[in-house]
């Protein structure tokens, strides 16, 4: 009887650890999520950008946020600057070389949890086909129940990356990245 | 003379014909150059500028000279060349007067893909109608430098058919486009 209610007590328990653990879904095509960039032109302005397409999941678990993981794959040609000889030029071997590096990808390796909400993401970040690890540093900004039946977490996360890092053939120094992401759970 | 005669070409004509060969010949040496240049550099920025602008008044001047065309009809090839002659010499003006609609169509394709229209100088702009398909302003692109580079050739087997006809052939097929 003992072993009964221990072996019932552990399965239960198996069972029940995925449900704290939720796994999400980007909701990107919603386009409640968003990839910007934001590079300095020449030191007078920000120029701001975005990647249109990309998707990508996480699963994160209030209980152990440590084990929290996410990976994004982003289209390397939807760059978009509002301007299409910038954007052509951007995906060019100039810069992204996006004909041939058709991805850039971000796969987290390590989560942080700083409190509060707050998380540091160290990840693999490919990009121009040069794989750095990077650190995002992210907040929740809620959860809960959508009107139409799901369940949706977002966050906010900002890094920076140095151009010469991924080998690109100009360099203008710093981008940084502002990422919004909305998961809808699996 | 303005028009042409069935024998000779007119002012009007003759002056299209090298205003045309000009422009292919800056427009394409323009472009070579300056898609090398570097964000840095003070032509960066009025090249481009100025290789569209006079594109677009290219393209405008192509227009007129193919209504002119039809209005006033080329003189009809001289009696000495041969029948393949004629027919290569009339293939290559069909294929030129097409590259360069092509042309100039990709490259207005190019800069406007996004909605914006081309500025000429600073006299009037020539609106953008968007984006026709996926990608347009790449796709454009490539379309605009291949169709250059066949031009440029082409025009050059032109040029070096009409200095044949002038020095091996001894015809008037050069000096009629030259002399009145």
């Amino acid at each position: 009887m003992k072993k009964l209610l221990l072996a019932t007590a552990l399965l239960t328990t198996t069972f029940l650890a995925p449900a704290h653990a939720a796994d999400y879904n980007i909701d990107d095509k919603g386009a409640h999520a968003s990839i910007n960039f934001e590079t300095s032109h020449m030191g007078w302005s920000v120029l701001t950008g975005r990647f249109n397409t990309f998707s990508g999941e996480f699963s994160y678990d209030e209980k152990n946020i440590e084990a929290s993981k996410i990976k994004v794959i982003i289209d390397a040609s939807s760059i978009d600057s509002n301007h299409a000889e910038r954007d052509k030029h951007v995906r060019s071997a100039d810069f992204l070389d996006a004909s041939k590096f058709k991805n850039a990808t971000f796969t987290s390796t390590k989560v942080e949890d700083k409190g509060e909400g707050k998380l540091a993401i160290t990840g693999d970040f490919t990009l121009h086909g040069v794989t750095k690890s990077i650190i995002i540093d992210a907040v929740k900004v809620g959860e809960g129940d959508d009107p139409w039946g799901g369940y949706r977490l977002g966050f906010s996360g900002t890094t920076q990356i140095e151009m010469k890092d991924f080998a690109f053939k100009m360099d203008f120094g710093t981008v940084a990245l502002k990422l919004h992401i909305e998961g809808i759970r699996k | 003379m303005l028009k042409n005669t069935p024998t000779r070409f007119g002012f009007m004509a003759k002056s299209l014909h090298w205003i045309s060969a000009l422009t292919v010949i800056s427009l394409f040496a323009l472009g070579y150059w300056m898609v090398e240049l570097t964000y840095y550099s003070p032509w960066y920025k009025p090249v481009p500028h100025w290789h569209k602008s006079v594109g677009i008044l290219l393209l405008l001047a192509t227009i007129f000279r193919v209504i002119w065309r039809f209005y006033s009809p080329a003189p009809s090839a001289l009696a000495s060349h041969s029948t393949p002659v004629k027919l290569a010499s009339s293939l290559t003006h069909t294929a030129i007067y097409f590259l360069l609609f092509i042309l100039m169509t990709s490259g207005y394709l190019i800069s406007t893909a996004d909605g914006r229209a081309i500025e000429v100088f600073t006299w009037f702009s020539l609106p953008g109608l968007g984006e026709f398909f996926p990608n347009q302003a790449d796709i454009a692109g490539l379309v605009h430098k291949y169709t250059a580079y066949s031009l440029i050739v082409l025009s050059l087997l032109h040029g070096l058919a009409a200095i044949k006809h002038h020095l091996i052939d001894k015809d008037d097929t050069l000096r009629r486009m030259t002399r009145n």
